[in-house]
């Protein structure tokens, strides 16, 4: 019994039309309109939402020569890389210690050490603020009782440990969360490969080298350049834990936090907007060199 | 004898690695319990004379806990439900029909999926000022409400759907919209489940964005409310990681139910590559 009404006819055409139009029409108008104004207003220097002033590559200018800018990119930049070069070998050793064959416990672990990043980052932040307390804070408890000796480390206060302690509190929310991605990566390594290197006399490192490496080459790649794009936006944790001003000397001053600065404190969204855009482009590179160097191109994902 | 070893030793380390991601998660508990007196006397629990519930008490008569719990499950509930209904409706459209304007779309959205939201914060900002939403929750709902990476992760799982299956539903009669809700929406359950915790963590948690919305202290959401109290109590260290325990509770809540989905809807686009 095939209906063929008009309307069940004009349904059938327009349905996809119809099906994508709610989407298409609210990313319109508060994701492309916004995101085109913002490189239009990185041309000006505004104050306030009415008056604004056309200063051409002006603010892209005074970026180069910003001390606090380059401030917040150097932070960023030393964040991203230890989160790319400390946090994920350790995402990957954890997600080795767990694929071992016959392991009691592994979804017990497994749910352990990605609990963290169950708590969320402002919470996190909260958490952290009073963990890292001088006095009374958990950590250098800790530290007291390990080392025996009585410490009152300021880790927010002290210019050479705000970024450890931002390091180490990321550590600790990010690193079960990418072992998430290495493990199931590890687990789907067709396991006739390493039966094949066995056969042919390789021993363990031999075969993480050449077998388990190149297996899980895509996954890597991709863990890569997602925890980068997410350090590079790095606000919450420096923000709620430092307050406003980037802890002492900007210590912990990312590139995200000095474009809320300027954009909602001074009031200029044209520089901010100039900042957003020089991170996107960063963002873009960074990333694009990363799929480049590590060959994910020809794979053509 | 080696291999009996080397299995002790995996055994400790991950034991003790378990024990410093754990710890900080114990000592909130602890802290939440203590006496107020008690709370930097006693590094985790104390004896149980040092226990009390009064933390949480005071969480719900000093502060308006309750309604910043109510705010916070409000924005979350309806952003989830409207990024899940957009998302998956046009996942469903890109993913098993052929139509003008699909691929400029598709490519349109995955560009904007590379640069990074903060970009569009200051135009956003003045946009939602001058249509009204500003210190009102339509100004955290309706941004939020578009998830390209929804739509494309439903897009993925959807085009597994056999195009048999659409059509002998079409000669039975049914509407384009109750193949998406009776046939497309059933199948990528897992799909769903994953997407909902996905989505809810991330408006849960938002902060950024609701700072800068939001102005009256009543219609605070979680994350600002307790931010805010980071200044104000910092004599009540007890109140404060109360509040945070309870603020983390529906999100672990909603990962224990929807778990299995979560990590195979995390890892399925990274592995399959």
């Amino acid at each position: 019994m095939i209906r063929s009404g008009s309307f069940f006819r004009w349904q059938h055409r327009n349905a996809p039309y119809l099906f994508v139009t709610p989407f298409v029409l609210v990313f319109c108008v508060f994701g492309l309109y916004p995101l085109v104004k913002s490189l239009w207003l990185a041309f000006y220097i505004t104050s306030g939402p009415k008056s604004r002033v056309f200063v051409g590559l002006g603010n892209f200018a005074f970026l180069l020569s910003d001390p606090d800018f380059h401030k917040a990119v150097w932070n960023t930049a030393v964040f991203a890389f230890f989160s790319v070069f400390l946090q994920l070998p350790l995402s990957l050793a954890l997600a080795l210690l767990l694929n071992r064959r016959r392991l009691w416990g592994r979804n017990f672990f497994r749910l352990v050490f990605f609990s963290p990043h169950l708590v969320g980052m402002v919470f996190v932040a909260v958490l952290f603020a009073v963990i890292l307390q001088p006095q009374f804070g958990l950590l250098n408890k800790v530290l007291n009782w390990l080392f025996d000796t009585p410490l009152d480390t300021k880790w927010l206060g002290n210019r050479g440990l705000v970024m450890p302690a931002l390091v180490l509190t990321a550590l600790w929310m990010y690193v079960g969360f990418n072992m998430i991605y290495f493990l199931a990566a590890l687990q789907a390594v067709n396991q006739d490969l390493y039966d094949a290197a066995k056969v042919d006399g390789a021993n363990a490192w031999q075969q993480f080298r050449h077998v388990t490496l190149p297996s899980i080459k895509p996954v890597a790649v991709f863990v890569v350049v997602l925890s980068t794009i997410g350090s590079f936006q790095l606000f919450e944790l420096p923000y709620l834990l430092l307050g406003n001003s980037g802890g002492p000397e900007n210590a912990g001053l990312t590139i995200v936090m000095y474009l809320y600065q300027n954009g909602f404190e001074t009031g200029d969204l044209g520089y901010a907007s100039a900042i957003g855009w020089t991170l996107a482009i960063g963002v873009l590179v960074v990333s694009l060199v990363q799929m480049k160097f590590t060959g994910a191109w020809k794979r053509g994902d | 004898m080696g291999r009996d070893a080397l299995r002790i030793l995996l055994y400790v380390a991950l034991t003790l690695c378990s024990v410093v991601m754990l710890t900080p998660v114990v000592w909130l508990v602890a802290a939440c319990l203590k006496e107020p007196d008690a709370l930097f006397s006693y590094l985790f629990f104390p004896p149980a004379r040092h226990l009390s519930l009064r933390n949480f008490r005071d969480l719900f008569t000093d502060i308006q806990f309750t309604r910043f719990l109510m705010n916070s499950c409000f924005v979350s509930g309806v952003t989830v439900m409207v990024q899940l209904f957009f998302a998956s409706l046009g996942g469903f459209a890109l993913a098993k029909y052929e139509f003008r304007g699909k691929r400029p779309i598709m490519i349109l959205m995955l560009a904007t999926m590379m640069i990074p939201g903060q970009v569009m914060l200051g135009p956003l900002y003045e946009l939602i000022y001058h249509v009204g939403f500003m210190d009102s929750y339509l100004g955290l709902i309706v941004p939020g409400c578009v998830s390209v990476f929804g739509m494309f992760l439903f897009r993925q799982s959807m085009l597994q759907i056999p195009d048999d299956l659409l059509e002998a539903g079409r000669i039975d009669g049914c509407s384009e919209f109750r193949l998406y809700w009776n046939v497309a929406l059933p199948v990528s359950r897992p799909m769903t489940g994953a997407f909902c915790l996905i989505s809810f963590m991330g408006t849960w948690n938002s902060f950024l964005w609701p700072q800068i919305v939001l102005h009256t202290q009543e219609r605070a959401t979680l994350p600002i409310a307790l931010t805010q109290m980071v200044g104000l109590y910092s004599q009540k260290y007890g109140v404060l990681m109360a509040g945070t325990l309870l603020s983390i509770l529906p999100v672990v809540i909603l990962f224990f139910i929807l778990q299995k989905e979560f990590i195979s809807g995390l890892t399925a686009g990274a592995v399959k590559g």
